[in-house]
Protein backbone atom coordinates (compact mmCIF):
# COMPACT_ATOMS: atom_id res chain seq x y z
CA UNK A 1 0.00 0.00 0.00
CA UNK A 2 1.23 3.68 -0.89
CA UNK A 3 2.67 5.23 2.34
CA UNK A 4 4.78 8.74 2.89
CA UNK A 5 8.26 7.63 4.25
CA UNK A 6 8.84 8.91 7.69
CA UNK A 7 12.87 8.72 8.43
CA UNK A 8 14.40 8.86 11.60
CA UNK A 9 17.51 11.14 12.12
CA UNK A 10 18.29 11.01 15.50
CA UNK A 11 16.16 12.39 18.00
CA UNK A 12 14.20 13.85 14.87
CA UNK A 13 11.39 12.45 12.39
CA UNK A 14 11.47 13.78 8.85
CA UNK A 15 8.69 13.36 6.22
CA UNK A 16 8.77 14.86 2.98
CA UNK A 17 5.64 14.68 1.25
CA UNK A 18 6.22 14.06 -2.19
CA UNK A 19 3.32 13.11 -3.83
CA UNK A 20 -0.56 15.28 -4.10
CA UNK A 21 -1.95 13.13 -0.94
CA UNK A 22 -5.63 11.91 -1.15
CA UNK A 23 -7.50 12.03 2.19
CA UNK A 24 -6.69 8.72 3.12
CA UNK A 25 -2.94 8.63 2.64
CA UNK A 26 -2.96 11.70 4.82
CA UNK A 27 -4.79 10.61 7.59
CA UNK A 28 -2.31 7.13 7.25
CA UNK A 29 0.40 9.75 7.49
CA UNK A 30 -0.90 11.34 10.75
CA UNK A 31 -1.31 7.97 12.42
CA UNK A 32 2.00 6.51 11.25
CA UNK A 33 3.85 10.14 11.99
CA UNK A 34 1.93 9.50 15.86
CA UNK A 35 3.00 6.23 16.75
CA UNK A 36 6.57 6.99 15.33
CA UNK A 37 6.94 10.01 17.88
CA UNK A 38 6.12 7.02 20.65
CA UNK A 39 8.51 4.12 19.21
CA UNK A 40 11.08 6.14 18.09
CA UNK A 41 10.61 8.74 21.51
CA UNK A 42 11.18 11.80 19.35
CA UNK A 43 11.39 15.21 20.64
CA UNK A 44 10.96 16.94 17.16
CA UNK A 45 9.02 16.13 13.69
CA UNK A 46 10.54 18.20 10.69
CA UNK A 47 7.35 18.13 8.13
CA UNK A 48 8.85 19.52 4.10
CA UNK A 49 6.24 20.54 2.05
CA UNK A 50 7.60 22.34 -0.57
CA UNK A 51 6.89 19.84 -3.03
CA UNK A 52 3.16 20.11 -2.72
CA UNK A 53 1.85 22.76 -4.91
CA UNK A 54 -2.07 22.97 -3.57
CA UNK A 55 -2.61 22.24 0.68
CA UNK A 56 -6.59 22.06 0.89
CA UNK A 57 -8.99 22.37 3.93
CA UNK A 58 -8.56 18.47 4.75
CA UNK A 59 -4.73 18.28 4.18
CA UNK A 60 -4.17 21.92 6.24
CA UNK A 61 -6.47 20.31 9.14
CA UNK A 62 -4.50 17.19 9.16
CA UNK A 63 -0.64 18.93 9.06
CA UNK A 64 -2.21 20.99 12.35
CA UNK A 65 -3.79 18.50 13.88
CA UNK A 66 -0.33 16.35 13.56
CA UNK A 67 1.35 19.23 15.13
CA UNK A 68 -0.62 19.31 17.66
CA UNK A 69 -1.08 15.82 18.68
CA UNK A 70 2.88 15.92 18.25
CA UNK A 71 2.99 18.45 21.48
CA UNK A 72 0.83 16.48 23.38
CA UNK A 73 3.33 13.72 22.78
CA UNK A 74 6.62 15.74 23.61
CA UNK A 75 7.64 16.29 20.43
CA UNK A 76 7.94 20.32 18.41
CA UNK A 77 6.87 20.24 14.84
CA UNK A 78 7.95 22.70 12.18
CA UNK A 79 6.21 23.08 8.95
CA UNK A 80 8.59 23.74 5.99
CA UNK A 81 9.17 24.93 2.75
CA UNK A 82 5.66 26.28 1.91
CA UNK A 83 4.78 27.63 -1.59
CA UNK A 84 4.11 31.19 -1.60
CA UNK A 85 1.23 30.45 -3.69
CA UNK A 86 0.07 27.50 -1.30
CA UNK A 87 0.36 30.04 1.65
CA UNK A 88 -1.61 32.95 -0.24
CA UNK A 89 -4.47 30.24 -0.76
CA UNK A 90 -4.23 28.58 2.80
CA UNK A 91 -5.45 31.82 4.08
CA UNK A 92 -7.58 33.02 2.15
CA UNK A 93 -9.51 29.70 2.73
CA UNK A 94 -9.54 30.21 6.23
CA UNK A 95 -6.58 28.47 7.55
CA UNK A 96 -4.17 30.30 9.09
CA UNK A 97 -2.45 26.85 10.72
CA UNK A 98 -1.83 28.91 13.78
CA UNK A 99 -0.01 27.42 16.92
CA UNK A 100 1.92 25.38 13.69
CA UNK A 101 5.42 26.33 13.83
CA UNK A 102 7.04 27.20 10.28
CA UNK A 103 9.95 27.54 8.64
CA UNK A 104 11.00 28.47 5.38
CA UNK A 105 13.65 25.90 4.38
CA UNK A 106 14.74 22.70 6.30
CA UNK A 107 17.91 23.99 7.54
CA UNK A 108 15.91 26.74 9.54
CA UNK A 109 13.68 24.21 10.25
CA UNK A 110 16.07 22.23 11.90
CA UNK A 111 17.46 25.35 13.71
CA UNK A 112 14.14 26.03 14.95
CA UNK A 113 14.30 22.48 16.60
CA UNK A 114 17.52 22.98 18.14
CA UNK A 115 19.80 21.27 15.57
CA UNK A 116 22.57 23.17 13.97
CA UNK A 117 23.93 20.72 11.05
CA UNK A 118 26.09 23.27 9.56
CA UNK B 1 -35.22 25.82 -4.94
CA UNK B 2 -32.74 27.42 -3.33
CA UNK B 3 -30.76 29.48 -5.12
CA UNK B 4 -27.74 31.27 -4.40
CA UNK B 5 -25.32 33.84 -6.48
CA UNK B 6 -22.29 35.61 -5.39
CA UNK B 7 -22.68 37.71 -8.81
CA UNK B 8 -26.62 36.39 -9.73
CA UNK B 9 -26.81 38.40 -12.99
CA UNK B 10 -23.59 37.88 -14.46
CA UNK B 11 -22.95 34.39 -13.58
CA UNK B 12 -26.37 33.33 -14.60
CA UNK B 13 -26.66 34.77 -17.96
CA UNK B 14 -22.88 33.23 -18.67
CA UNK B 15 -23.96 29.83 -18.64
CA UNK B 16 -25.34 30.30 -21.75
CA UNK B 17 -23.83 33.23 -23.25
CA UNK B 18 -20.20 32.82 -23.68
CA UNK B 19 -18.75 30.65 -26.61
CA UNK B 20 -16.64 27.96 -25.54
CA UNK B 21 -13.90 26.76 -27.81
CA UNK B 22 -14.58 23.93 -30.10
CA UNK B 23 -13.21 20.60 -30.09
CA UNK B 24 -13.80 17.97 -27.36
CA UNK B 25 -10.15 19.34 -25.40
CA UNK B 26 -12.21 21.98 -23.77
CA UNK B 27 -14.58 20.13 -21.87
CA UNK B 28 -15.09 17.23 -20.27
CA UNK B 29 -16.60 15.63 -16.80
CA UNK B 30 -14.63 13.49 -14.79
CA UNK B 31 -16.71 11.10 -11.68
CA UNK B 32 -15.98 11.80 -8.05
CA UNK B 33 -16.62 8.40 -6.38
CA UNK B 34 -13.75 7.82 -4.41
CA UNK B 35 -10.45 10.07 -2.99
CA UNK B 36 -8.15 9.27 -5.62
CA UNK B 37 -11.01 10.88 -8.17
CA UNK B 38 -9.73 14.02 -6.36
CA UNK B 39 -6.70 13.63 -6.82
CA UNK B 40 -7.62 13.08 -10.90
CA UNK B 41 -9.64 16.39 -10.55
CA UNK B 42 -6.47 18.78 -9.20
CA UNK B 43 -4.19 17.54 -11.46
CA UNK B 44 -6.78 17.95 -14.59
CA UNK B 45 -7.53 21.23 -13.40
CA UNK B 46 -3.75 22.11 -12.98
CA UNK B 47 -3.69 21.07 -16.85
CA UNK B 48 -6.65 23.71 -17.85
CA UNK B 49 -5.61 26.46 -15.48
CA UNK B 50 -1.72 26.24 -17.02
CA UNK B 51 -3.12 25.82 -20.63
CA UNK B 52 -4.58 28.99 -20.68
CA UNK B 53 -1.72 30.58 -18.43
CA UNK B 54 -3.40 30.98 -15.12
CA UNK B 55 -0.74 32.90 -12.56
CA UNK B 56 0.47 30.68 -10.56
CA UNK B 57 -1.30 31.92 -7.34
CA UNK B 58 -4.96 31.93 -9.59
CA UNK B 59 -4.12 27.90 -10.66
CA UNK B 60 -3.19 27.22 -7.04
CA UNK B 61 -6.56 29.02 -5.72
CA UNK B 62 -8.64 27.26 -8.42
CA UNK B 63 -7.39 23.91 -8.01
CA UNK B 64 -7.90 24.23 -3.39
CA UNK B 65 -11.27 25.35 -4.71
CA UNK B 66 -11.81 22.03 -6.85
CA UNK B 67 -10.39 19.83 -3.97
CA UNK B 68 -12.98 21.36 -1.60
CA UNK B 69 -16.01 21.39 -3.68
CA UNK B 70 -15.08 17.59 -4.93
CA UNK B 71 -14.50 16.53 -1.59
CA UNK B 72 -18.08 18.11 -0.50
CA UNK B 73 -19.79 15.96 -3.42
CA UNK B 74 -17.77 13.06 -1.91
CA UNK B 75 -18.55 13.33 1.33
CA UNK B 76 -22.00 15.15 1.53
CA UNK B 77 -23.56 14.25 -1.90
CA UNK B 78 -22.33 10.46 -1.88
CA UNK B 79 -20.77 11.51 -4.64
CA UNK B 80 -21.12 12.55 -8.61
CA UNK B 81 -19.48 14.09 -11.30
CA UNK B 82 -17.39 17.33 -12.38
CA UNK B 83 -17.77 18.92 -15.62
CA UNK B 84 -14.73 21.18 -16.58
CA UNK B 85 -15.60 24.02 -19.00
CA UNK B 86 -12.80 26.45 -20.66
CA UNK B 87 -14.28 29.38 -21.62
CA UNK B 88 -14.01 32.69 -23.62
CA UNK B 89 -16.10 36.07 -23.20
CA UNK B 90 -14.43 37.22 -25.88
CA UNK B 91 -11.88 39.00 -24.28
CA UNK B 92 -10.70 36.64 -21.44
CA UNK B 93 -10.66 33.08 -21.03
CA UNK B 94 -11.58 31.29 -17.61
CA UNK B 95 -12.45 28.03 -16.19
CA UNK B 96 -16.10 27.10 -15.25
CA UNK B 97 -16.01 23.82 -12.71
CA UNK B 98 -19.49 22.30 -12.55
CA UNK B 99 -19.85 19.77 -9.36
CA UNK B 100 -23.07 17.83 -9.42
CA UNK B 101 -24.43 15.51 -6.85
CA UNK B 102 -27.81 13.88 -6.41
CA UNK B 103 -27.50 13.62 -2.62
CA UNK B 104 -29.92 14.66 0.25
CA UNK B 105 -29.33 18.53 -0.65
CA UNK B 106 -28.46 21.28 1.81
CA UNK B 107 -31.30 22.43 3.66
CA UNK B 108 -29.85 26.01 4.39
CA UNK B 109 -27.47 26.79 2.15
CA UNK B 110 -26.68 30.21 3.67
CA UNK B 111 -26.18 28.67 6.64
CA UNK B 112 -24.04 25.89 4.61
CA UNK B 113 -22.25 28.69 2.92
CA UNK B 114 -21.18 30.29 6.63
CA UNK B 115 -17.29 29.85 7.52
CA UNK B 116 -17.35 27.36 10.30
CA UNK B 117 -20.65 25.75 9.79
CA UNK B 118 -20.31 22.04 9.21
CA UNK B 119 -22.51 19.00 9.23
CA UNK B 120 -19.99 16.36 9.04
CA UNK B 121 -16.59 16.41 11.08
CA UNK B 122 -14.97 18.76 9.00
CA UNK B 123 -13.89 22.64 9.79
CA UNK B 124 -16.60 24.14 7.32
CA UNK B 125 -14.76 26.04 5.53
CA UNK B 126 -14.72 24.07 2.33
CA UNK B 127 -18.14 25.49 0.48
CA UNK B 128 -17.28 29.50 1.91
CA UNK B 129 -13.41 29.20 0.77
CA UNK B 130 -14.46 27.85 -2.78
CA UNK B 131 -16.24 30.84 -3.02
CA UNK B 132 -13.90 32.99 -1.81
CA UNK B 133 -11.24 31.68 -3.54
CA UNK B 134 -13.33 31.82 -7.34
CA UNK B 135 -14.35 34.84 -8.96
CA UNK B 136 -17.73 33.57 -9.62
CA UNK B 137 -19.99 31.25 -7.56
CA UNK B 138 -23.42 29.69 -7.91
CA UNK B 139 -24.51 26.98 -6.10
CA UNK B 140 -28.42 25.32 -6.37
CA UNK B 141 -30.03 22.86 -3.67
CA UNK B 142 -32.98 21.26 -3.27
CA UNK B 143 -33.44 18.69 -0.04
CA UNK B 144 -33.75 15.06 -1.52
CA UNK B 145 -32.87 16.06 -4.88
CA UNK B 146 -29.32 16.74 -5.24
CA UNK B 147 -26.87 19.72 -5.17
CA UNK B 148 -24.75 21.93 -7.56
CA UNK B 149 -22.27 24.57 -7.55
CA UNK B 150 -20.45 26.16 -10.28
CA UNK B 151 -17.38 28.06 -9.94
CA UNK B 152 -15.40 30.06 -12.22
CA UNK B 153 -12.06 31.73 -12.30
CA UNK B 154 -10.95 34.36 -14.98
CA UNK B 155 -7.35 34.79 -16.52
CA UNK B 156 -6.90 38.02 -15.21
Amino acid sequence: MERIPILRMGDLLLVTIQVDMHDRLAMMLQDDLTARIVKEQAKGVLIDISALDVVDSFIGRMISNTAAMARVLDASTVVVGMQPAVAITLVELGLALTGVKTALNVERGMALLGKNYL
Amino acid sequence: MVNYSAESDTFASSIGKFDEFPGSDERASLPLRSDEHVVALRKMVRERATAIDLSLVDQTKLVTAASELARNTLKYGGGGEVLAVTLSDGVRQGIRLTFVDKGPGIANVEQALSDGFTTGAGLGLGLGGARRLADEFEIMSKPGEGTTVSILKWKR
